[in-house]
């Protein structure tokens, strides 16, 4: 187990120095860029740059300073905000965000799994063909299009939540962005855990269990889930990505002080240190969540043999 | 001699080519949400090329005496008109239509690279293809939306850009799924044949492999344009892609989503329009999928 987690992390590289490099280079290529110096910038920017890049340097020792500033979880300072670096703007939006999407994944795991299951111990029953038309919907309407729906529903026409803010993260603020941000998820989750269910209610050892009279309930949730779970399991990487990338405009619709909203006010006012440092930040946090989600895989699966493998 | 053979099995596969896809067709057209999809698709696309045609506005000249009217049929305003006046039907139309266009051209672009690195990587095998799925499975691990976004913050807001930012990043799966086709097609008689009698890898490769990798395809582009659809009405969402006065239906929801609480019919068309359009191509992509490959239905 050790060797494969070993085997595993050192497999991460490769995709991390991709990340790195291609945003990287990226900044340096940028015509109208940060260091065309038609930009005027306020006069302490532009040196703390010039001391960050290191322009006097060769361009790979430039480089080397960057990753080895990176180590340091030191992205260099924002461009838009005078006073600060970007660091210390990650540090402030990333745990609304990861507040507002660790709860989406709730949200999605219970509801979609519970559909789910329903739907496949019901197959071809009017529940079934519900929940999986709902579903359907669900993956074809946006986020951005269900989340103003939701506020002129919700918020608008009948004022039950409000329409926007976050207020520290109360209860009431944090309904509608959660389930606008975590619908099209449930989704999914729903019609890969009715379709790994029905797979698993066809096996023997369920029909077995049936057989010999257990409650209904105890069969579902004690012997057919578990397996039923390993497809959702292997979904929750695509998962994760998709809730990242939904929260950046759940929280420009919602007005949420996150990481996702600095992210396009940064994009939108070519903020380019900030923009490369939530990619970067956003895309080492991906790669590393997706490899926790392979060896809690690993651990769930007896069918894996850990070790014995290569990488994959 | 050669020549014959290569006939023969040429003709038995496509005899084979045509019961299955008779067979295919019944069953898809035994399908009713598919079929459904397919001519409120039809109708769509025929809307967004003629419709705008019909109508007596043009999208882009203000109506002073109605502005951000209500739906209403004099004028024509079928649809009511914006916050400064511009006809909202024409508009809706237009920007599905630009959505569609960009939908299909991001798709092809990403065949043209997915199919060329699955059937390369199927048809080699061995090495080649460990080290060429290697770093499929590496770029999928990346978030890509984030560098499409990048891409538009260094580089300007330019359509083509668009099109190759997309498209770039959605040839992955196609890839996936064309080498996979391609690992069983090699072994089969009609390559061998083809090999003994001199054709070169490129010639097996273009002539024999990618045309019978065209069934999968068509399933996986109607899969792939409705998130192709998705990805560039996120953009235009975030006001990274389409720029005005250009429209299309992500700019356009998301210009309804300023205004929704005064007028809400500037958000619910583009809204209907683009959700009716994923849900379509959806629908017909899961039953295509249903033929094609009945393990994977759910």
């Amino acid at each position: 187990m050790l060797v494969y987690i070993l085997k595993r992390l050192l497999g991460i590289i490769p995709t991390l120095l991709i990340i790195i490099t291609i945003s990287y280079f990226l900044i340096r290529m940028a015509p109208g860029g940060p260091f065309d110096l038609d930009q005027t910038l306020p006069p302490e920017i532009q040196a703390s740059l010039e001391a960050k890049y290191h322009f006097d340097k060769p361009l790979p020792v430039q480089f080397g300073y960057y990753i080895a500033d990176l180590m340091r979880g030191d992205f260099g300072p924002s461009f838009q905000y005078n006073n600060y670096s970007v660091t210390e703007l990650i540090m402030q939006g990333f745990p609304i965000s990861l507040q507002l999407g660790l709860s989406a994944i709730l949200l999605a795991l219970i509801i979609g799994c519970g559909a789910g299951m329903v739907a496949a111990y019901r197959q071809n029953s009017r529940y079934d063909y519900i929940l999986m038309s709902i579903a359907m919907l669900g993956i074809s309407i946006p986020n951005f299009v269900m989340a103003p729906i939701l506020i002129l529903l919700l918020a608008v026409l009948l004022p039950v939540f409000p329409a926007g803010g976050w207020d520290d993260g109360s209860l009431m603020n944090q309904v509608l962005p959660v389930v606008a941000l975590a619908l099209p998820q449930i989704a999914y989750i729903a019609r890969i855990t009715r379709g790994s269910m029905l797979d698993v209610l066809r096996t023997g050892y369920i029909r077995t269990a049936f057989s010999k009279g257990l409650p209904t309930h105890i069969i579902l949730l004690r012997h057919a889930l578990k397996p039923a779970l390993l497809p959702v399991v292997s979904y929750l990487g695509p998962a994760i990505a998709g809730i990242i990338t939904g929260s950046v405009v759940i929280e420009q619709i919602f007005g949420i002080p996150g990481l996702g909203r600095y992210f396009v006010q940064g994009a939108l006012n070519r903020d380019y240190t900030l923009v490369m440092g939530v990619v970067v930040f956003y895309g080492v946090l991906i790669v590393l969540l997706n490899l926790l989600v392979d060896l809690v895989y690993g651990l769930l699966d007896p069918q894996i043999r850990l070790g014995a493998q290569s990488s994959d | 001699m050669v020549c014959l053979i290569r006939k023969s099995v040429w003709e038995r596969k496509v005899v084979i080519n045509a019961m299955l896809l008779k067979q295919g067709r019944a069953q898809f057209a035994a399908n009713r949400a598919a079929r459904t999809s397919v001519i409120v698709l039809l109708v769509i696309i025929l809307l967004a090329i003629f419709g705008p045609w019909f109508s007596p506005n043009n999208g882009e000249d203000i109506d002073y005496d109605y502005i951000a009217a209500a739906p209403t049929l004099e004028q024509g305003h079928l649809f009511g008109t914006d916050s400064i006046g511009r006809d909202l039907f024409v508009r809706t139309l237009q920007g599905t239509r630009m959505s569609l266009f960009i939908g299909i051209v991001a798709t092809l672009v990403s065949l043209l690279i997915g199919i060329n690195y699955g059937a390369i990587a199927g048809y080699f095998g061995g090495r080649v293809d460990a080290v060429m799925m290697r770093i499929v499975d590496i770029l999928y691990a990346m978030p890509f939306m984030f560098f499409v976004i990048l891409l538009m913050v260094f580089f300007g807001r330019n359509l083509i850009l668009i099109f190759v930012a997309i498209g770039a990043i959605n040839w992955l799966d196609i890839a996936r799924i064309v080498r996979g086709q391609t690992l069983s097609l090699r072994s089969r008689e009609f390559v061998d044949s083809a090999r003994v009698s001199g054709a070169s890898h490129w010639q097996i490769i273009r002539r024999h492999i990618i045309p019978n990798l065209m069934g999968v395809v068509i399933v996986y582009v109607t899969l792939t344009i409705p998130q192709v659809i998705l990805v560039e009405s996120f953009l235009s969402f975030l006001g990274l892609g389409i720029q005005e006065p250009q429209a299309s239906l992500g700019s356009l929801v998301s210009e309804g989503a300023q205004e929704m609480e005064t007028y809400p019919w500037v958000l619910i068309f583009p809204a209907l329009f683009l959700s009716i359009l994923l849900f379509g191509f959806n629908l017909i992509g899961d039953g295509l999928r249903d033929v094609w490959d009945p393990k994977q239905r759910r």
